[in-house]
């Protein structure tokens, strides 16, 4: 017969998870001490501080001329561009992809098949941007083509893994069913995957879409196109109210995308 | 049923059943979005000028530098360990560094604990904004305030973990149970002392995990940041490149991927653990 146990003989009958926890904290520390030995830098003689200074100051101060003209050179025009880019270079990317996540999925094609397609993936993502992109300049010459194929290219990991996720989620209950009703393969591919797929692959898509236009700047160091181009080049020479309108416009254009995105995603979730 | 502006121009269709009740049915939006998408895809494809049979023509030309990168030239590998170590332990000081940060940041957005929506919406803005700031711009003027090497990587790497966990973490802590919350509050226990044992055991787990994540893509991330100087693999890639030694550079390259796959399989083993 069990007694009961007062409050401090409860306590003091807590699991102990000292032990562990002292282990992760000392791995933690010996962890962070051995990274803090890179810590080294070429400093600049003090004169950080009143770098940092005139940069927030000029970041602050945008040129207005660059944000409101709307020839080839303008804030705008180049946003559009950029968005060109990104728009195409997620399509792109999507349609490169699509072999790569249904050669992963290991419901579709045999366990082995799939790993090494998955790590095919892997190293497809290992290449930095930078270098897909010098890459494409030797095929198309620099400009937005090659940022747009070098986008795409850097899409295929991210892509293809969601989409091998909602694969491998596909409920095959419902493609028995349509069986059991007298459907043939097409009638199966259009009532029974499609409609498990789209949203999912549509809400994916739009992400990408989103994170592309962030990595925008990435294809500037190349010479790829679009709005990352002059912002480099204007940090490079330390015009930095330029640099301040760039940023201006690259800022709220994320957001204002970012916010239709996660709406249209939202709407996509719920099924509307 | 209530009619959008589309289903008003086009008319969901009738149906009636057996009993004698008509249903109504929505038009697919289907051909509305591919014809956006349509349209977008040709501005698209007319501004960034895109061409098929460029591709076609000169996508060999792709592949001369990959030819160029097999076999890797082994014998560089001693020089490689340098900067690799060095990328390793930028990206997992400033994913720490932007882990612990974010923490006090997230606590403000959440608007179940801060009443405040003018507090909650000015953080939250904050950390988008932040977010939208590019990595290498980030990186880049860094390197201008704390001179070249792996402290302006670092730097980088911390704020974009601080944007990225920090908006998880607020978004976990306002989806969290507040019961418990609630009954420390009651029973008169400080606020922060009920953050800490009611909620913060909560997201803790998926927090880490989340930090995890980021620190697998950081490591990949921090191998670009060498391009604008700021340390780690990222620079002798750069240079490699300038010199056209693609064998080295596929070396380079070769010793990156192995190390992401290590870290990526125990960061994924323990965030298996975790959750």
């Amino acid at each position: 017969m069990e007694t009961r146990l007062t409050y401090a003989e409860t306590l003091s009958k807590e699991p102990k998870r000292w032990i562990t926890t002292l282990v992760i904290v000392l791995a933690g520390l010996i962890l962070f001490s051995w990274s803090a030995s890179a810590l080294q830098s070429n400093s600049t003689g003090g004169s950080g501080l009143s770098v940092a200074k005139g940069i927030i100051i000029g970041i602050l101060h945008p040129t207005p001329s660059l944000l409101l003209t709307l020839g080839s050179g303008g804030v705008p025009y180049l946003l559009f561009e950029t968005i060109a880019i990104a728009f195409l270079g997620t399509l792109v990317g999507a349609v490169l992809a699509l072999p790569f996540a249904f050669l992963g999925a290991s419901n579709i094609v045999p366990r082995p098949v799939a790993l090494v397609v998955r790590l095919a993936v892997m190293a497809v993502r290992t290449i930095p941007a930078f270098v897909y992109g010098l890459m494409f300049i030797m095929v198309t010459g620099p400009g937005a083509f090659a940022g747009l194929l070098t986008m795409s290219t850097c899409s295929i990991g991210m892509l293809s893994k969601m989409f091998t996720e909602s694969i491998e989620e596909l409920d095959r209950g419902i493609l028995e069913s349509l069986d059991a009703a007298g459907c043939n393969t097409f009638d199966k591919i259009r009532y029974g995957i499609l409609p498990q797929l789209m949203p999912s692959f549509s809400s994916t898509l739009i992400y990408r879409f989103d994170m592309n236009l962030r990595d925008a700047s990435v294809l500037g160091l190349v010479g790829a196109g679009g709005i990352g181009a002059p912002l480099m080049f204007a940090m490079n020479s330390y015009r930095w109210n330029d640099v301040g309108a760039i940023l201006l416009g690259l800022i709220i254009l994320v957001l204002i995308v970012e916010w239709i995105s996660s709406k249209l995603r939202t709407k996509l979730m719920k099924g509307e | 049923m209530k009619l959008s502006a589309y289903d008003r121009i086009f008319k969901p269709k009738q149906y009636v059943l057996e009993s004698g009740r008509t249903v109504q049915e929505r038009r697919s939006r289907l051909p509305l979005v591919l014809v956006i998408l349509i349209i977008a895809t040709v501005v698209a494809g007319e501004v960034t000028g895109f061409s098929f049979s460029t591709l076609v023509r000169r996508i060999s030309f792709f592949f001369v530098m990959l030819r160029d990168m097999v076999p890797p030239d082994w014998s560089y590998m001693p020089r490689v360990w340098q900067p690799l170590m060095d990328t390793i332990k930028m990206s997992l000081l400033g994913s720490f560094i932007g882990a612990v940060l974010c923490i006090p940041f997230s606590v403000v957005c959440a608007s179940n604990l801060v009443k405040n929506r003018f507090i909650t919406g000015f953080f939250k803005l904050f950390y988008s904004v932040v977010r939208t700031l590019p990595t290498l711009v980030i990186a880049l003027i860094a390197t201008y305030i704390f001179g070249l090497g792996t402290f302006a990587g670092t730097v980088a790497i911390a704020v974009f973990t601080f944007a990225y966990c920090g908006k998880i973490l607020y978004e976990q802590i306002e989806t969290a149970d507040m019961g418990s919350h609630e009954a420390l509050e009651a029973l008169g226990v400080g606020r922060l002392s009920a953050i800490r044992y009611a909620i913060w055991p909560q997201v803790l787990p998926q927090f880490i995990s989340t930090v995890l994540f980021c620190f697998e893509g950081n490591v990949r991330y921090a191998s670009i940041l060498g391009y604008v100087g700021a340390g780690g693999l990222g620079l002798i890639l750069n240079e490699r490149i300038g010199w056209m030694e693609y064998a080295r550079v596929g070396m380079i390259l070769l010793a990156l991927f192995v190390t992401v796959i290590i870290i990526e399989s125990i960061s994924s083993y323990f965030r298996s653990k975790l959750t």
